[in-house]
């Protein structure tokens, strides 16, 4: 066991891939001397060389695109798309050919390819460095797409990603960058499993379901409603496509009452994919419609005000207060 | 000139240095279009693609007679098949063939080929069954042959998206060539071919596939049939250079070669082949030919262009112009052509009937190639569908309702 962030799990997670598996190989921009603009590479260019971490033209399309020709091939990439905003020169790479690929060859072809993005706000950062865009990727079949909250799921999740056949989009948390945890090296545990959703702590009274970067602020939430005498359940989702609605029914059964939390905007998103999903599943167990706390209709704001509309621990205890009232 | 003189990026302590280019000089042969054999049927000299002319042999004259010829046999009936309702659409390539049959013959077993969506000839040069190209447009798969099978990937509806496929599997080929260099494998060099139209060419993945192809000297020929016409816009919309001159602007050689002379095809294709698997980098080859049909069958030409126009191309024509040139230096007799007649009419009926057999498959198989490995979402939809379905087993034997 040992302490890393989850920018230094992603890394050495992603060195383990690269060791174990001589087909797989880097590319972006930035990632090879410089080892990325949050140093998520950092020093894989010096171990593994320029050939296996490919410094990339300045162009989100020809990576995306030429990762693909290179899984047809028999490689494994792994794309690094510099900031969420910035991956939709590539969008049209990853949806009408890379998610398809599979599908249209009657299964004679796999491109096994990893786009790695750092995604969400809450870094202060400018115009279209910090986006959500998880929900764009999740409505095209043929994609995987998980997203790590802590450095012990970030160092496996990243080579589950890389061992998978399908193309996987892998949602970099990158305000929790940063964030000290404990990873096994030696051993998953109960990440073997990269799109099953973990139970983060048990309640009885209703259940939050968050992924990613509000993993955190979903716990803190539950911690302050536990003074206030509530049981909460806390649920790491881990896998946005596809989403273990199993694990989150269960708890819904036994809670009765549901809070999805996404920085992405609530309209169209992965909250009210769940919040179907549930009604349906456990209609007679639900004691409160489902809540979704997330973003606004609106282009990501200026960084100034983005705290008004990143949801935190006051929006979701609000949330849940308006659960519990019914 | 071209990519050999671009300064070559190198990191220090890598293994591997597939950015450099290897040595020896590289020329652009030419600036100008290169045609050996004009509409008169009579085989010109060029300095640097007659040494390439000569290597053929009257057989392989002839058979890209026949492979021109079948392939156009096989378009008028695929038209046909489409006006009877047996197909969704057509893309017809007539007036492309030299186009198609010489770069297709120029490739050999171990080259991959990324077509586009016209590239009939190319598909018959890798054995692929043209029958199995129809399943797309009836409408009954997405792909139809097995790309692997042949080497010629699946159609790409999507302009200019599969040059960048082309790219990156040209940089595996470069990457693999390695490995077996160090394991003192013998295996031929490989390269790949891009196939993409003038229309295309405006597309952002042409531009940047031309340059991932220069950064890494990637062995890959783009192959443009400039055929005059992006549905009914003409070239003229879509570049104000002739294509093959932006070749330079990328850092490797450009040439343009009259895509209606098939010799002169093969000649350029195999001299950029050539180039390309031995290490020496990309080529664009701008194939100036002209589609004589519409775009699609669903589009009408007579409402964008002049008929004169495709009267001037159709005495360009690239069939004409080898049956000249067979027929005149003896290489060919009549009961050569006849057979080439016989051969084509037994084509298209092989097509035919295949293709009015060719059921649609059971909806359940749409389930089983989304995903690769298992997906919850995928089996509990599937689930749903059969008990859905399972619904309606009685109604038939209640009467046919």
């Amino acid at each position: 066991m040992t302490t890393m962030t989850i920018a230094k799990a992603i890394n050495e997670g992603l060195r383990a891939s690269l060791t174990n598996n001589p087909k797989s190989l880097l590319m972006g921009e930035d990632i090879g001397p410089l080892g990325g603009v949050y140093r998520v590479t950092d020093g894989l260019i010096r171990d593994f060389g320029a050939d296996r971490v490919v410094d990339t033209p300045l162009a989100e399309s020809g990576i995306v695109g030429t990762a693909i020709g290179l899984a047809l091939r028999g490689y494994r990439p792994i794309c690094e798309i510099q900031f969420d905003g910035f991956v939709f020169p590539g969008f049209n790479q990853i949806t009408t050919q890379l998610a398809k690929m599979h599908s249209r060859s009657g299964g004679k072809l796999t491109v096994p390819v990893v786009i790695r993005i750092p995604y969400g706000g809450g870094i202060g950062s400018i115009e279209h460095h910090s986006e959500s865009p998880e929900a764009l990727f999740a409505h095209t079949a043929g994609l995987r797409i998980i997203t790590p909250s802590n450095s012990h799921d970030a160092y496996w999740m990243i080579q589950q990603a890389v061992d998978c056949t399908d193309p996987v989009i892998f949602f970099e948390p990158k305000r929790r960058y940063w964030l000290k945890g404990e990873v096994d090296t030696e051993n998953p545990g109960p990440a073997s499993d990269p799109f099953q959703a973990h139970v983060l702590c048990e309640g009885s009274d209703a259940t939050i379901v968050a992924y990613g970067p509000l993993v955190p602020v979903a716990l803190a939430a539950a911690a302050a409603a536990e003074e206030d005498g509530h049981s909460i359940e806390v649920i790491d989702l881990r896998s946005i496509s596809p989403i273990d609605f199993d694990t989150v029914t269960d708890s819904v059964k036994k809670t009765g009452r549901l809070i999805v939390a996404h920085e992405a905007p609530t309209f169209g998103g992965i909250g009210g994919e769940i919040a179907a999903r549930i009604s349906e599943r456990a209609f007679l167990h639900l004691e409160a419609p489902v809540i979704r706390v997330g973003g606004f209709h609106m282009p990501y704001p200026v960084a100034k005000v983005e705290e008004d509309y990143l949801p935190d621990i006051d929006k979701i205890l609000e949330a849940l207060d308006r659960s519990l009232a019914y | 000139m071209g990519a050999t003189q671009l300064p070559t990026p190198g990191i220090n302590g890598t293994g591997l240095d597939l950015q450099s280019p290897a040595g020896g000089a590289s020329s652009d042969p030419a600036a100008e279009m290169i045609q050996l054999l004009g509409p008169d049927g009579k085989l010109g000299t060029d300095p640097v693609f007659s040494d390439y002319a000569k290597r053929l042999e009257p057989e392989q004259l002839r058979g890209f007679y026949a492979d021109m010829a079948k392939v156009r046999r096989f378009d008028q009936e695929a038209t046909a098949l489409q006006r009877q309702g047996e197909l969704a659409l057509w893309v017809p390539l007539t007036g492309q063939e030299a186009a198609q049959i010489g770069s297709g013959r120029a490739t050999q077993r171990q080259d991959y080929i990324f077509p586009t969506y016209r590239e009939h000839g190319v598909a018959l040069t890798r054995d692929v069954d043209l029958a199995e190209l129809l399943k797309l447009f009836r409408g009954i798969s997405n792909g139809g042959w097995d790309p692997t099978e042949n080497n010629f990937h699946l159609y790409t509806l999507v302009l200019a998206a599969q040059t960048l496929h082309s790219v990156g599997y040209a940089m595996g080929i470069q990457r693999d060539q390695k490995f077996a260099e160090a394991n003192g494998s013998n295996d031929p060099k490989a390269a790949v071919v891009a196939y993409f139209g003038d229309g295309a060419s405006s597309e952002g993945d042409v531009h940047e596939s031309m340059v991932f192809a220069a950064s890494y000297n990637a062995p890959v020929v783009f192959f443009c049939q400039n055929n005059h016409w992006a549905i009914s816009v003409p070239t003229e919309v879509q570049t104000k250079v002739p294509l093959f001159n932006r070749a330079k602007g990328y850092g490797f050689p450009g040439i343009r070669v009259d895509g209606n002379d098939v010799i002169a095809v093969h000649a350029v294709t195999e001299w950029a082949l050539e180039h390309a698997r031995e290490g020496r980098g990309p080529v664009l080859i701008e194939a100036y030919t002209y589609r004589v049909g519409a775009h699609t069958t669903a589009d009408d030409p007579t409402k964008y262009r002049e008929s004169a126009e495709e009267q001037a191309w159709r005495g360009k024509d690239p069939l004409d112009r080898l049956e000249k040139y067979l027929r005149n230096e003896g290489l060919a007799d009549e009961a050569f052509f006849e057979q080439v007649r016989v051969d084509g009419d037994k084509l298209a009926a092989h097509v035919r009937s295949t293709t009015q057999n060719l059921k649609g498959p059971d909806f359940r198989e749409s389930f089983a190639g989304v995903y690769a490995e298992p997906h919850p979402l995928v089996a509990e939809e599937l689930a749903w569908f059969e008990e859905y379905s399972a619904g309606f087993e009685g109604d038939h034997e209640d009467g046919g309702k």
